[in-house]
């Protein structure tokens, strides 16, 4: 495609006006990074996470409180039956003992880490209490990367990223130039219409590669992420993602006037698949009526090409079906596009 | 030859009639003026001229194509400038019209582009930052990148400083040197008298009338107008009287004054100061040679920037 072909001036003109937003570069590369960070934080994996335990002050808490501190991993508090009720409120403590006969534990069986808490100091009293076990076992913290938390978020972020900046910098030129009434100016010349479209999504293509290598490059370096699988293949997920939403983009920009408007709609798309799509935790916790819906949905498909491919070393066979999905959706998008796209 | 022909245009807006059954006819290499009041239909029918509104009825020709079958090869003919259009605030003048010039199979390249709109000395700068003048240089640069046989233009210099516009006006003529066909609209008399070759004065999506400016001011029958405002319970002649003024033409009233269209000046004045029977009567009382205002304030009863 030589320099002066309108399709390439069109994309390097999107691909201009992009960079010359300093907000906009912050968004798609700098915000992505900073989240992974502070995920990587907030999970990080320095062995178990302590148990924090409260014991009901009364006789016996004092020697209850020497039996769970004689190992680590466990903070403990004496405190009042007042005190007692906001911490187990706030999670402050995941559980309360009450000393007596037999022990009491108080805990919220719908909070997780309530749950563990009690089994950890079940065991420890029932171990100072010389407890035997009908069956020995053994631990093994898993901590190798590919089975943390910050492996499992790190493509859902990716795939977040892709779908985030795909639909805002598409919607939001289309819409300003339509209030600016350059699209209209641009149908006053020979421009084919399609040219205008498609360089919307090859801009982000260029983009793209700068935005996957930051956010991948930087979680490899920093927390190790693993790439089991073929880059090959995650590169094509990466560029069928980004074209699908810059499609669906397109797509909701196709007839907005105001960048006000064009918001409303673009949470309407996004804030949904934030949620259903596994982003920060896994769609399986949605009941199963709703799972072929939420199976259905680009960015679903898109995280789960891409955690198959990074995290399990799935091959493209194994991922056909989102490849298939996301292929649907950018066509249908696209073609929708052309059709519903008011130029004036 | 014509290069722009429209016979009876409609368009409507709902219940209001933008074009009402509009003529019109463009001969090739001169600079047409549309001229008429904001609201009169200018930019309805430009648009539809140019490709980019459909028209309810009518039949439109334009450098003897039809935009029913030659869309595409018009385009590469025509330079278009609309009414305010903003282009990309972080573009620099080079690269948007390395944008423009890309859709046009022919044309003159974007130095030359940059040089002949006079903006060499802002070929890098953004878009954003340029003054209003430079704007609108830069549109027409945008108009002229495809070397158009046929340029409209509309409202090329609102809301431009008088040095600034008369820099467009300069511009526009070495176009029409170039044999270029212009078709401008705009509610500026100044600019329809300094530029035009022949004027359409459009009032309520019709031709109200149509020459030359020279031709449409003769047509007053007068070359002065004389405007008068009177004070406060002062009675006025009514306009019959004031017509057998000598050497007035027309004469029109309105609330505490008026015109008088008068063709001897020296005859008009003293009879007007003897008819107004008062002492010291006038709070405004001024002459001035007829313009194309005038020639619209007699065809319509209204002042076109009021209108």
């Amino acid at each position: 495609m030589p320099s002066t072909h309108p399709l390439w001036q069109l994309t390097i003109t999107r691909f201009r006006e992009f960079l010359r937003e300093p907000e906009a570069v912050f968004w798609v590369f700098a915000f992505p990074v900073l989240l992974a960070c502070a995920l990587g934080l907030a999970f990080r994996s320095q062995g178990q996470p302590d148990v924090l335990a409260g014991v009901l002050s009364g006789d016996g808490a004092g020697e209850m409180e020497r039996s769970l501190t004689s190992a680590g991993g466990m903070r403990v508090r004496v405190m009042d039956r007042y005190e007692a009720d906001i911490a187990l409120r706030h999670g402050a403590i995941h559980v309360l003992v009450i000393p007596g006969d037999p022990v009491t534990y108080e805990f919220d069986p719908s909070r997780p880490e309530s749950r563990v808490a009690r089994y950890v100091v079940d065991e420890r009293i029932q171990n100072a209490g010389g407890g035997q076990r009908a069956v020995q076992a053994t631990d093994r913290p898993v901590t190798v990367p590919g089975s943390r938390y910050i492996d499992w978020v790190v493509p859902g972020l990716l795939g977040m990223n892709i779908m985030g900046t795909g639909m805002w910098s598409v919607a939001f030129s289309v819409v300003q130039a339509r209030g600016r009434k350059l699209l209209k100016r641009l149908m006053a010349t020979p421009m084919r219409r399609t040219h205008y479209l498609l360089s919307h999504m090859l801009s982000r293509l260029l983009f793209l590669v700068l935005e996957v290598t930051a956010l991948l490059g930087f979680a490899r370096l920093v927390f190790g992420i693993p790439m089991n699988g073929s880059l090959f293949t995650l590169a094509g997920f990466c560029l069928l993602g980004a074209l699908t939403f810059s499609g669906l983009g397109l797509l909701v920009a196709s007839r907005a006037k105001t960048v006000e408007g064009v918001s409303g709609l673009m949470n309407l798309v996004m804030v949904p698949m934030w949620i259903f799509s596994g982003v920060f935790f896994a769609s399986e916790n949605f009941p199963d009526l709703m799972q072929p819906f939420i199976s259905l949905l680009p960015l679903t498909a898109l995280n789960e090409a891409l955690r198959g491919v990074m995290i399990d070393g799935t091959g493209f066979a194994g991922v056909m079906k989102q490849w298939g999905i996301l292929l649907t959706w950018t066509v249908a998008s696209f073609g929708a596009a052309l059709r519903l796209f008011r130029w004036q | 030859m014509t290069a722009v022909r429209c016979r009876n245009l409609v368009k409507r807006y709902g219940d209001v009639l933008a074009v009402d059954r509009l003529d019109l006819e463009v001969r090739r290499g001169e600079c047409f003026g549309l001229l008429g009041p904001n609201g009169a239909g200018k930019t309805t029918t430009i648009e539809i001229l140019e490709g980019l509104l459909r028209a309810d009825a009518g039949d439109v020709e334009v450098l003897g194509m039809r935009w029913e079958r030659d869309a595409a090869r018009l385009r590469q003919r025509l330079g278009i400038q609309l009414q305010e259009t903003q282009l990309s605030d972080k573009l620099s003048v080079e690269e948007i019209l390395r944008l423009f010039r890309s859709f046009y199979s022919q044309g003159p390249t974007v130095d030359r582009l940059i040089a002949s709109v006079g903006l060499d000395a802002k070929r890098t700068a953004w878009y954003s930052k340029l003054s209003g003048g430079q704007k609108q240089r830069l549109a027409l640069a945008c108009a002229l990148t495809g070397d158009p046989d046929l340029l409209f233009l509309d409202e090329p210099t609102t809301g431009l400083d008088p040095q600034s516009r008369r820099q467009v006006w300069d511009l526009l003529r070495g176009r029409k040197e170039e044999g270029r066909t212009i078709l401008i609209t705009t509610h500026y008399m100044d600019e329809a008298q300094a530029i035009c070759d022949r004027v359409a004065i459009v009032d309520h999506g019709k031709v109200i009338a149509l020459g030359t400016p020279l031709e449409l001011i003769a047509s007053l029958g007068a070359e002065h107008v004389v405007s008068f405002a009177v004070r406060e319970g002062v009675q006025l002649p009514a306009e019959p009287t004031l017509l057998q003024l000598p050497g007035v033409r027309r004469a029109s009233l309105n609330s505490g004054g008026g015109t008088l269209i008068v063709s001897h000046l020296h005859e008009a004045l003293p009879a007007l100061l003897r008819v107004v029977d008062a002492p010291d009567p006038f709070t405004l009382l001024a002459t001035h040679s007829a313009t194309l205002e005038d020639v619209f304030m007699s065809l319509t009863g209204r002042q076109l920037r009021e209108a």
